[in-house]
C-alpha cells in the first residue's frame, strides 16, 4: 500500500513498449511503494519481463510515464521539457536498481569474487579492499562464503544464482528486480534461491519480481499483480487473488500452475 | 591406382629436378645463411610483427566502431572496411610510397588551412619502411575487423545486458566483460592472419623495403642465379611459416578445448606423437592455461 507522502519506488503510468508491430505492453499503471514485494505474474509472452526490463531502461518505452524514486527512467527534466538522457546518465541511474536475470548472465571469466567486485570497483569507484570485504560479506549472506575464488562453471545453477544475488546487491541498490530467477533451475536448487530472496524482503528490500512461485508469492509477496496479453488483469494482496481470483484468464492460468 | 600414379609422376619430377636441371645446388647452400638474406629476414619478421600489432589494435577500435549505436562512428568504420578491403594490398603500398607525388607537403595543424603546428616533405615523412608499414597494418586492420566483430557479436547478449545492469558504460563493458570472452572466437583466425601477413611482407619489394624477397632479388640481378635464390627464399618462408603453423595448433586446441570433440589428428599430431610418444597432447590433455571455459573443477 502506497502511503500517501511517500515517493513510490516505481511509478508506472500507462506504459506502452512496442517491438516493431507487436505491442507487448499496453498501458500498464502500478505503484511499488518502498519496502514493498510486487510478484508480477502471468503466462509467457504477457508483457512481464519487457516491463521489468523497462524499469532499468534495458528496454525503451514507447509511450507513458516511468518513474523510479521519483525520476523519470531514461528521460531528464528540465525546464518542463523532456529530453532523452546521455549513455552515462543511463548507466549512473542503473547503479540504483540491481537485477537479477533468469539465465545467471555472471561473467564467466571471472571468480565468484571478482564477479561481484567489477562493479563496485570500477563504477562506483570503490576502493579493491574494501569491495572485497563487502562482497565476502554477501557471499555469506547468499550461504557461499566459502566460494568466492569459484568460477561460475564450477557451481551450481542455484550457486550461480545467488552469485548473481550478492553481484547485485553489492551496488546496494534501492531496487531489485528479479526476471524469473529460479525458472532455469533444477526443483531441489529452487528453494536456495528463494531463502535468500525472502530474507532480503525481511530486510525490508524493495522488489519487483517476475516470477512461476505461487508459495513464494503468497508468503513474501505484499502485492499480486497478473498480467495477461500486455495488460494488468488483476492485482491485489497475493493470498487474497491466488484463493478468490477474479477474473476468467487469471483463473485459468493459476488452475494451470497450482 | 590413383595413389600409385601419383607417387610415380612426384618421383619422376623429382629426380628430373635432382639430375636433368640445372640447379647449382651449391649455390642455394651458399645463400641460405648469408648476412644479406639474413638481414632481409630481420625486416621480414619485423614488417609482420609490427603490422600484426597495429592490425590488431586497429582492428579492435574499428569493430567496436562498426558496432556502435552512434551512426557516424559505425559508418566511418563500414567505409574504412569497405575502401581497405575493396582495393588489392599492392596498390596500397604503393599508394603510401608514392604519396609524396601528390601531397608533396604534409602537415599537422589547424583543419582548413590554419596554422601549422608540424610537417614537411611526404617523401621525409613517409620513408619506406613507414609506408610498408602504413600498407600492411591499414590494410590488416580491415580483416582484423570482421575477425573482431565475429568474435564480439559471438558473445551471449546476456553478458552486455548483465554488465549494463550494474551500471557499466558500454566501452567498460567491452573491455573487461565481451572481450576478454571473445577471445576464444577471435585468437584463431588471427594465427592464419599471421601467417598470411609474413608472406604478404614480400610484397613491400615495389616501394622498396629491403625484406627477404627484395634482398634476394638484389643478388640475383647481379649473378642471374634467380631459381637459386627464390629457392632460398621459398625454404626461409617455409620455416618461418611451419613455427607460426605449430604455435597456432597449439593456441587453437587450447581455444577449443570443451567444444569439439573426437576431432580427427591433425598432421601436427601426428608428427608430435611420432616423435614425442611419451607427451602425446590428446593423451596429457596439455598445459593447464587460464583462459574462458578451460578452467577445471577444483582449480
Amino acid at each position: 500500500m502506497t502511503e500517501s507522502g511517500t515517493t513510490p519506488m516505481v511509478e508506472a503510468i500507462n506504459v506502452h513498449k512496442r517491438f516493431g508491430k507487436n505491442e507487448v505492453l499496453k498501458g500498464i499503471t502500478l505503484t511499488v511503494a518502498p519496502g514493498e514485494v510486487m510478484v508480477l505474474l502471468g503466462p509467457s509472452g504477457s508483457g512481464k519481463s519487457t516491463f521489468l526490463r523497462c524499469i532499468n531502461h534495458l528496454d525503451r518505452l514507447n509511450a507513458g510515464e516511468l518513474r523510479v524514486d521519483g525520476s523519470l527512467v531514461g528521460f531528464r527534466e528540465s525546464k518542463g521539457k523532456i529530453y532523452e538522457q546521455k549513455e552515462s546518465e543511463i548507466a549512473a541511474d542503473r547503479t540504483r536498481i540491481g537485477m537479477v536475470f533468469q539465465g545467471f548472465n555472471l561473467f564467466p571469466h571471472m571468480s565468484a569474487m571478482q564477479n561481484i567486485i567489477e562493479a563496485p570497483t570500477r563504477v562506483l569507484k570503490v576502493n579493491k579492499k574494501q569491495a572485497e570485504a563487502e562482497a565476502q560479506a554477501l557471499l555469506e549472506q547468499v550461504g557461499l562464503g566459502d566460494r568466492g575464488d569459484a568460477y561460475p562453471n564450477q557451481l551450481s545453477g542455484g550457486q550461480k544464482q545467488r552469485v548473481a544475488i550478492a553481484r547485485a546487491l553489492a551496488m546496494k541498490p534501492k531496487l531489485m528486480l528479479f526476471d524469473e530467477p529460479t525458472s532455469a533451475l533444477d526443483p531441489e536448487l529452487v528453494g536456495d534461491v528463494l531463502d535468500v530472496m525472502r530474507k532480503l524482503a525481511e530486510d525490508g528490500m524493495t522488489m519487483v519480481v517476475v516470477t512461476h512461485e505461487i508459495g513464494f508469492a503468497r508468503e513474501v509477496g505484499d502485492q499480486l499483480v497478473f498480467m495477461d496479453e500486455g495488460v494488468v488483469v488483476e492485482s491485489g494482496d497475493p493470498a487474497t487473488v491466488i484463493a478468490n481470483p477474479q477474473h476468467e484468464r487469471t483463473k485459468a492460468f493459476l488452475s494451470k500452475v497450482l | 591406382m590413383i595413389g600409385i600414379l601419383i607417387a610415380v609422376l612426384v618421383a619422376n619430377a623429382a629426380w628430373s629436378i635432382a639430375t636433368e636441371s640445372r640447379i647449382e645446388w651449391d649455390i642455394i647452400g651458399k645463400y641460405l645463411f648469408s648476412e644479406q638474406i639474413f638481414n632481409g629476414m630481420k625486416m621480414t619478421l619485423l614488417l609482420t610483427v609490427i603490422a600484426m600489432v597495429m592490425g590488431v589494435l586497429l582492428g579492435i577500435v574499428l569493430a567496436v566502431m562498426w558496432l556502435s549505436p552512434n551512426p557516424v562512428a559505425s559508418s566511418v568504420a563500414w567505409f574504412y572496411i569497405w575502401v581497405f578491403r575493396g582495393t588489392p594490398v599492392i596498390v596500397q603500398l604503393l599508394f603510401w610510397g608514392f604519396l609524396g607525388a601528390i601531397y608533396p607537403h604534409l602537415s599537422i595543424g589547424v583543419p582548413f588551412g590554419g596554422p601549422e603546428f608540424f610537417g614537411g616533405s611526404a617523401n621525409d615523412l613517409i620513408p619506406p619502411f613507414v609506408a610498408a608499414i602504413f600498407g600492411l597494418g591499414f590494410n590488416e586492420a580491415a580483416y582484423m575487423a570482421e575477425i573482431v566483430r565475429a568474435g564480439i557479436s559471438s558473445v551471449d547478449e546476456g553478458q552486455e545486458e548483465a554488465a549494463a545492469a550494474l551500471g557499466m558504460k558500454r566501452i567498460q563493458t567491452i573491455r573487461r566483460i565481451v572481450l576478454p570472452q571473445a577471445m576464444r572466437v577471435i585468437i584463431p583466425p588471427t594465427g592464419n592472419e599471421t601467417i598470411s601477413m609474413l608472406k604478404t611482407t614480400s610484397l613491400v619489394l615495389v616501394i622498396p623495403v629491403s625484406d627477404l624477397l627484395y634482398q634476394a632479388t638484389l643478388i640475383y640481378s647481379r649473378n642471374y642465379k634467380t631459381i637459386e635464390l627464390l629457392i632460398v627464399v621459398s625454404l626461409w618462408y617455409l620455416f618461418f611459416t611451419s613455427i607460426l603453423t605449430i604455435v597456432q595448433y597449439y593456441i587453437e586446441r587450447h581455444y577449443s578445448r570443451g567444444t569439439k570433440r573426437n576431432q580427427p589428428p591433425s598432421k601436427i599430431e601426428f608428427f608430435v606423437k611420432h616423435f614425442w610418444p611419451h607427451r602425446s597432447p590428446r593423451e596429457e590433455g596439455g598445459p593447464p592455461m587460464p583462459g574462458p571455459g578451460s578452467r577445471q573443477l577444483g582449480g
